[in-house]
């Protein structure tokens, strides 16, 4: 039986697809049969992150729609064999996504796969709330930022009110918060909310927190997910965050101003 | 803020400013609708206390609401005339 995790924000723009592209890919790294899901139905991004763009043929509104089989839209990834992409429609209504149709997909991954990750779309409308229905477990990606942790409190309130866990009574959906673009400097300098700022404000468990790096531009220039970018922080980032979200302990990098030195600071280093 | 608080760097930092707008709004919104386990609640009060007491449903109200930081718990029984 699958597990079923939905990265999710309410806010735009704060690194869901980034994240649900590197998660599953760490996922798959370590092994884990994983298939991830474009819930972003009208905005498809997801394949372009993952870079499977051009070997998008059906996809999971055709096959929610009986016009595609799984097995002809699922996308094999480039480079790990036991992980696969389902895009989603560039052009349909949000409205395409009907909860039972979404319901058979999900029924029908969970016979093949070790975990599923759902990418929400922004906001709490229907596209986010069918992206959450199944999950067990959340991602609740916050910026540092007033905005994107108020709307992660919202979605973090739909989550325990409207998925099917909650509508059925079962044990409730495991949350987990993910600081991204986070700014040790900016923190240091008392621009920006702290970790542990968010942590008190928002009281769910941290699973990491990935800094803001030009790595990540770099990364979906060339559709590469982040966790691949050898040696750099991001990569380092994410890495720890699947460990930890697989029950390992990794104590928190990248949280503190690397201490530049003089002569760094004298030459502009 | 005066000029030496500047120089003196005892001005507020944003990302506190930040920090205190988000503590507010959170409470506020967290708060706003009734729980959901209010109505739950309510009926097994009632059974309860007519365990004890003859009420009627309409005798016994309860309501939960916010005042500053406390959460109030408020619960009216109407006891009937006891001739
Ligand atoms: N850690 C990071 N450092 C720097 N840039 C980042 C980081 N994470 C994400 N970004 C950038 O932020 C932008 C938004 O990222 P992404 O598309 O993953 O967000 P999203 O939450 O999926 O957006 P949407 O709500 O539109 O689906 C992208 O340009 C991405 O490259
Ligand atoms: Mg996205």
């Amino acid at each position: 039986m699958a597990q079923t995790i939905v990265v999710t924000s309410g806010k735009g723009g704060v690194g869901k697809t980034t994240t649900s592209a590197a998660f599953a890919s760490g996922l798959a790294l370590r092994g884990h049969r994983t298939v991830v899901i474009d819930f972003d139905v009208g905005l498809r991004n997801l394949d372009l992150v993952m870079g499977c763009e051009r070997r998008v043929v059906y996809d999971f509104i055709n096959v929610i729609h009986g016009e595609a089989r799984l097995q002809q839209a699922l996308i094999r990834d480039r480079t790990l064999d036991n992980l696969y992409i389902l895009p989603t429609s560039q052009t349909r209504d949000k409205e395409a996504l009907s909860a039972e149709g979404v319901a058979r997909v999900m029924a029908e991954l969970q016979q093949e796969f070790d975990y599923i990750v759902c990418d929400s779309p922004a906001g709490i409308e229907t596209g986010a709330l069918r992206a959450l229905y199944h999950a067990d477990a959340a991602i609740v990606v916050t910026n540092p930022e007033v905005s994107s942790v108020r709307d992660s409190d919202r979605i973090l309130g739909i989550l325990a009110a409207r998925s099917k866990r909650a509508e059925e009574g079962r044990e409730p959906v495991q949350e987990h918060l993910l600081l991204t673009r986070y700014s040790p400097k900016r923190v240091q300098e008392g621009e920006m909310l702290s970790l542990e700022d968010v942590k008190e404000l928002l009281r769910v468990p941290l699973l990491g927190v990935i800094p803001e790096s030009p790595v990540i531009l770099q990364a979906s220039n060339q559709g590469i997910p982040a966790i691949h970018m050898k040696g750099s922080d991001v990569a380092q980032a994410y890495e720890d965050t699947v460990a930890r979200f697989l029950g390992e302990e990794r104590p928190l990098r990248f949280v503190q101003q690397e201490k530049s030195s003089f002569f760094k600071r004298l030459f502009g280093g | 803020m005066s000029f030496l608080d500047y120089f003196l760097g005892t001005r507020k930092k944003t990302a506190s400013v930040a920090k205190d707008r988000l503590k507010l709004i959170l409470a506020h919104e967290r708060s706003d609708g009734t729980p959901d386990f209010l109505p739950a609640l309510q009926a097994e009060l009632m059974a309860v206390i007519s365990k004890y007491i003859p009420v009627e449903k309409e005798q016994i109200s309860v309501h939960m609401e916010r005042r500053g930081d406390f959460e109030v718990l408020e619960l009216n029984v109407l006891f009937p005339d006891q001739r």
